[in-house]
């Protein structure tokens, strides 16, 4: 039994979000009636599929020891870039999402190859990306741009019955396979495991051979591809693109990875902890909207003191963790005059 | 050819010739550039605008230059303007007849208070807790937002009081009385920081925090210290901001200056990754950045699409910075290095 529970503690900080989310979703049922419903739990799914995307997109990039500021504004850009496409030049929805994807791609690439060639800090790039994104928004139109598409239309209206009389939308499917796919790919793949492998220790990686420099641009990639598809299924919602679209919500994307228990060293997480992450972020919010008289920027503080809690934490498992390693040289008086 | 060797390895000699660049390319290119008019006894023109419009920036790249100075990175100031102009503007007040709620100076004293304790919470966070400074400050960059919106109630407050015009409109002696604000602030830091052993203990503690702590320096309050400072420095900037649109919005006051500021920063010579810091650069880098956007608006484009070639200018600057992208260039050009 103890053994078994040595195992789990790798399980740990998923197995804590998991508490908390209860624990909010108890609290929340207890105070405010109508809460406790099987519809208000699936609308956390509906109304954070975009945020669970940009979420796996993001677990892979910090797992890997990067980080990734540019996806609220590549996800800006893939809502211009599709009503664009759709309205203004009236190309067919099975032309614009593979184009939209590719654009989305194409700037995760970029900016990967940038860190990985010459070495740069991913903070720095992405910031710039960040930029260029939201720039790039002005550049498609200063104005907002509605879609009246019927594909997209039809996608924005669809209820589908799962238990009973509640309902999800396509967008929850789409997020339930991207998030199939992640967990797939990061246990299952080459290049999963070597993600994994130079958050650990790059040059170890380097060292056993694995394919280092390709893989880092990938997982740009592969968190610009999110973005985009993000920012396709975000159009779902608001059925328009507007170039002030998601801004900040890199930061809700990172603390969904944190909340979920991936640690922004690197190495350790996982794909299935930031689904955690994103239902505590959508009980948050459910909450001050529920409470009524707390203005939604509250949700930012909240959403910062989270992540705040949650470095903490993780810090902590650090510090324990090698205070565990350096047992036997802990009687040595190693204090340095700081 | 001494005088030339001497000139060229000045560290503010290549800042000043991508000025001089800039400068020259207006005087060719856009009309009236360089008039400078007297108007009720102050000066007039596209180039005191430029020294007056970066004002917040210059003050944002004061505190960021020591930051940087330690590897480290600080994308909160944006927000921290924001928060301090909030502030401010509560305290004052938007009463029609210009009759401040509090005095003026206990609300700027309350503003850049609570910046620097912004400052601190960062630096704590960094230096006690040992996260990374850019998700430390990421944290405060978009939560100090929503502390910025319930500040201000999310309504933009308008200010009607005079006498707070004179810090981001005023002049003296015919120049920006921001430019005495900045010159204050850049002495002073200089002196501190050149005149006494501290700019040195910066400068270890980016090349080498551990080896820093083994020389006997304390880097943890040395790192505390510089983020603390650079929120002092974003309370003041904040200051100016609203004393200029003599209006505090929380969502918009100061939204993108982090970018514009570590741009600044590394124009001016200061590098990315830490050991060494140019105060006198990051001025000039200001000086850049805001001509650089000036220019871009001279030519009719949007403030919005300007953030496009912000972006690029930095992209290609951080590239110049990398040791990869030099080697590449010198083989391609057949040397072994560059002069740069």
């Amino acid at each position: 039994m103890k053994a078994r529970f040595s195992i789990n503690s790798r399980n740990l900080p998923t197995l804590f979000t998991l508490g908390l989310f209860v624990i909010m979703f108890a609290v929340g049922s207890l105070s405010f009636p109508g809460f406790l419903s099987p519809q208000n739990f699936l609308n956390l799914f509906i109304d954070n599929s975009y945020l669970l995307i940009l979420g796996v997109g993001m677990t892979f990039v910090i797992i890997s020891g990067g980080i990734d500021l540019s996806v609220g504004s590549v996800l800006a850009f893939s809502t211009m870039l599709s009503s664009s496409l759709l309205e203004k030049s009236h190309w067919d929805p099975l032309l614009v999402i593979p184009v939209v994807l590719l654009a989305g791609v194409a700037l995760g690439l970029f900016m990967g190859y940038i860190i990985q060639a010459f070495d740069l800090p991913p903070f720095i790039i992405t910031l710039a990306g960040l930029y260029l994104a939201r720039g790039l928004c002005y550049v498609v139109s200063i104005d907002t741009i509605g879609i009246s598409n019927q594909f997209w239309q039809d996608a924005a209206h669809a209820q589908w019955n799962v238990i009973g009389q509640n309902f999800i939308s396509p967008s929850v499917v789409i997020g339930a396979v991207v998030v199939i796919a992640g967990v797939f790919i990061s246990r299952s793949t080459k290049f999963g495991r070597t993600v994994y492998a130079i958050g650990g220790n790059e040059q170890s990686a380097i060292l056993m051979g694995l394919p280092v420099a390709r893989t880092k641009v990938m997982i740009y990639g592969l968190s610009g591809f999110c973005s985009a598809l993000a920012g396709i299924v975000f159009t779902f919602y608001t059925l328009s693109g507007y170039a002030l679209n998601g801004k900040g919500m890199e930061m809700d994307a990172i603390a969904t990875v944190v909340i979920g228990g991936t640690l922004l060293t690197g190495g350790v997480g996982g794909v299935f902890g930031t689904v955690f992450g994103v239902l505590v972020y959508g009980t948050i919010q459910i909450l001050i909207v529920f409470q009524g008289t707390l203005n939604s920027w509250w949700t930012r503080i909240a959403i910062g003191f989270l992540v705040f809690l949650f470095c903490l934490l993780q810090r902590v498992f650090e510090s324990r963790k090698v205070g565990k390693a350096k047992k036997p040289e802990a009687k040595v008086p190693a204090k340095s005059p700081s | 050819m001494a005088w030339w060797k001497y000139v060229s390895s000045r560290k503010i000699f290549w800042p000043l010739v991508a000025l001089a660049v800039l400068m020259a390319f207006n005087l060719f290119f856009t009309p009236k550039f360089f008039r400078i008019e007297v108007k009720e006894g102050h000066l007039y023109g596209n180039v005191i605008d430029i020294i007056k419009n970066s004002a917040p920036i210059m003050l944002l790249a004061i505190g960021l230059t020591l930051v940087i100075a330690t590897k480290g990175i600080d994308i909160s100031v944006g927000s921290i303007v924001a928060i301090s102009a909030g502030v401010v503007a509560m305290l004052l007040g938007g009463d029609l007849l210009g009759v401040p709620k509090y005095p003026i100076w206990i609300a700027m004293g309350t503003a850049i208070l609570v910046s620097v304790l912004a400052g601190m919470w960062n630096g704590m966070l960094v230096s006690r807790i040992g996260m990374q400074p850019i998700i430390a400050t990421l944290i405060l960059s978009v939560a100090g937002r929503g502390i910025a919106m319930v500040t201000t109630n999310a309504l933009i407050v308008w200010l009607y009081i005079k006498p707070f015009r004179i810090y981001g409109q005023g002049y003296l002696l015919g120049l920006p009385f921001s430019l005495y604000i900045i010159a204050v602030l850049l002495i002073l830091t200089a002196l501190v920081t050149r005149r006494t052993a501290l700019g040195l203990f910066i400068e270890a503690v980016g090349i080498n925090p551990t080896a820093a702590r083994f020389a006997g320096i304390n880097a943890k309050n040395i790192i505390f210290g510089v983020y603390a400072f650079s929120g002092f420095c974003a309370g003041i900037s904040g200051l100016i901001v609203c004393s200029t649109v003599m209006s505090a919005d929380g969502n918009n006051a100061g939204a993108g200056y982090e970018l514009s500021a570590i741009l600044a920063v590394v124009l001016g010579g200061t590098s990315l990754n830490g050991g060494k810091f140019y105060l006198l650069g990051s001025m000039v880098g200001a000086l850049i950045v805001q001509t650089l956007t000036t220019t871009i608006y001279a030519f009719g484009v949007p403030p919005e699409i300007a953030q496009v070639v912000i972006a690029l200018v930095v992209l290609v600057i951080s590239l110049l910075q990398s040791g990869k992208f030099r080697t590449m260039i010198a083989g391609f050009f057949g040397k072994r290095e560059l002069a740069i």
